[in-house]
């Protein structure tokens, strides 16, 4: 897998010299290969805000590297510029931050700072707008006349629109409803694949990005003390709910029936998976997995069956959940 | 049971647009909450779940049917005062609701305009403090709190009136999941300990799923009404309204599905893992007692 986007023992300190000196992010190499779907999980003052700022140059390294396919992103003020087009950044809450008359002039805002031509703006404008659903008459709606998730999707089409080969989105579903929170996962899935886009996805919701992404990364006090694919960081349960990231419920349970002497992996998390663990420890699954109850702990094969729940869940851009578990 | 302390009695509501084509988001909705008692209110955006909320303390006016809190007509404007000591309001951004420097002072700001006297103020606010653990907060600056924090002194704000009805439209819509454990908690420790009505208007399941009884919004109509146990089973008819169930219950419904005999009733990660340890077990058949 190719890099596209690294931090190279990145360290930040806020308010650096004064009482108020707190690090922020302390030795943190992190890493985004191209065209893969990232999540980011931390608890609110994990880091993780702080890390993504740097992905695109808004925050400065106190010490450490950016890269951006692998040249540092602040050797010079054009390198930085280009990055800032290149790494797109949605913020939580984009929606307060529209200011245009129309929709599609806020839209155009980013592709318009590029110095593209007319015809090329107006084409990315109407892409971008598709991609998040966004209909031809709402393009000449002026934006504070929408709703909350129809502004949402305006200002990330602003960000799609610039076409960036990475999209970092911080929160993008906070505050909608089931059905307005799977509508946005899905426009951001639709340009992913598209675009061969790289997507980081920022969340304190584990049982969105469990569902969501190919590998997961967890900031937590200014490091990342895990990184790896859903199943193999929800594995860590006990030490997530401790760093209190909420654990996808089927984990939950399923670490519950294991305490109460099943022997049973607890590696599930999506209701899926989970009815397939049951079944085949039923025997009525499509995989027979000779599990026996009450083991000593022992690990059964149970990869076969998540990577064929995972590939049933649409994961399919998951080259190899164990090649790319340990950085 | 004790008289209702909200009640509604075909309330219908419509925004007005500019076409003068009025837009129906309440269509008829009758509901009595009974003084005590902890509801949650569940729909998807569109609902008029939060449309029903500003109806409890009148924030918006019927315009069909009418709507009382404790016995009072909302629409009686000479009594609006005496309905907002009644039902107090939480909102969805903590920001948006604080107004002061200090903690302290943002709680005693309801008192202060409701003309308490001032060493009354005082033991209100430091009460309101400790009931929503923030006491020791109470000189902090509030932008400096986290989201649950905030919320919390907003909820302070809101008891330091003594309302006997807290509504709460999506309190933790904003906050991470230990910031909504936090104001969870403080909600059903005041119902609890302190009896003060609690409704709170929500999308997050397992939320709903605290509350002794659970009103399910859709089209602007009750469409299910009872306790979360028994209308989190109604599985199909929920996801036909653009909500889903617990996680809990959808496993063990998909388990159903596949013809096996397990309750659907299990709404807790104990429940469901106990339900499923019946499960295994009877098929095995190893002699596991039920041992909980």
């Amino acid at each position: 897998m190719e890099a596209i986007l690294e931090t190279h023992k990145l360290t930040h300190v806020y308010s650096a010299g004064t009482p108020f000196e707190h690090a922020a992010l302390t030795d943190v190499d992190f890493t985004a290969y191209r065209g893969e779907y990232l999540g980011v999980i931390g608890r609110t003052g994990s880091g993780k805000s702080t890390l993504i700022q740097h992905l695109n140059g808004l925050l400065k390294p106190t010490s450490g590297q950016v890269r951006f396919e692998g040249r540092d992103i602040w050797e010079s003020k054009a390198r930085t510029r280009q990055t800032r087009f290149q790494v797109g950044l949605v913020f939580q809450y984009p929606e307060y931050q529209l200011f245009e008359e129309t929709v599609y002039q806020d839209i155009s805002f980013g592709p318009r700072n590029m110095g593209l031509d007319e015809g090329e703006v107006d084409r990315r404008v109407r892409q971008a707008a598709a991609f998040v659903g966004l209909s031809e008459q709402a393009l000449e709606q002026s934006p504070f006349e929408l709703s909350g998730g129809q502004k949402r999707r305006v200002a990330i089409a602003g960000v799609i629109a610039m076409e960036p080969s990475v999209l970092v989105l911080d929160e993008p579903t906070a505050g909608l409803d089931p059905v307005g929170v799977e509508s946005i996962l899905s426009n951001i899935r639709d340009y992913h694949r598209a675009k061969n886009a790289t997507i980081i996805l920022v969340s304190h919701s584990m049982d969105q990005v469990a569902r969501t992404v190919d590998r997961l990364v967890v900031v937590e006090n200014g490091r990342i003390p895990f990184t790896g694919a859903p199943r193999e960081v929800f594995a860590h349960g006990a030490e997530l709910a401790r760093m209190g990231l909420g654990v996808p419920a089927m984990t939950r349970v399923f670490h519950r029936l294991r305490a109460m002497g099943v022997d049973i992996d607890p590696s599930v998390y999506t209701v899926e998976q989970a009815r397939d663990a049951i079944l085949a420890k039923l025997d009525r699954g499509p995989h027979k997995a000779g599990q026996r109850l009450c083991g000593e702990g022992k690990k059964e094969p149970a990869d076969m069956e998540f990577s064929a729940s995972l590939a049933e869940n649409g994961m399919e851009h998951t080259p190899s959940d164990e090649g790319k578990g340990a950085e | 049971m004790d008289q209702a302390i909200i009640k509604t009695k075909d309330l219908r509501f419509s925004y007005p647009s500019e076409e003068g084509v009025a837009l129906l988001v309440l269509d008829g909705v009758n509901l009595e909450i009974q003084q005590g008692s902890f509801v949650a209110v569940l729909g998807h955006n569109g609902s008029g779940k939060s449309t029903l909320a500003k109806h409890m303390n009148a924030i918006l006016l019927p315009t069909g049917g009418a709507v009382y809190v404790d016995g009072m007509d909302t629409a009686d404007e000479a009594r609006l005062l005496d309905i907002r000591r009644t039902v107090g309001m939480v909102f969805q951004n903590p920001d948006n609701q604080i107004v002061a420097n200090v903690v302290e002072e943002d709680v005693a700001f309801a008192p202060e305009n409701l003309g308490v006297p001032p060493e009354e103020i005082r033991r209100r606010v430091d009460e309101a403090l400790r009931q929503v653990d923030m006491y020791e907060y109470r000189e902090h600056a509030p932008h400096l709190l986290s989201g649950g924090q905030k919320q919390r002194v907003a909820i302070a704000g809101v008891i330091a009136m003594r309302p006997r009805c807290i509504v709460l439209d999506e309190p933790t819509a904003m906050l991470d999941p230990i910031g909504r454990a936090e104001v969870l908690r403080t909600i059903q420790a005041l119902n609890r300990e302190s009896g003060v009505t609690v409704v709170l208007i929500t999308h997050h399941m397992d939320e709903a799923a605290q509350a002794d009884r659970l009103v399910v919004m859709a089209g602007g109509r009750i469409v299910a009404d009872g306790a979360p146990r028994a209308v989190f089973q109604r599985v199909e008819e929920l996801k036909s309204v653009g909500l889903t169930v617990p996680e809990t219950i959808q496993l063990l419904w998909h388990l159903r599905q596949a013809g096996l005999d397990v309750p659907l009733d299990a709404l807790s990660d104990e429940e469901c893992a106990q339900a499923l340890f019946q499960l295994l077990s009877g098929k095995e058949g190893k002699g596991f007692g039920s041992d909980s």
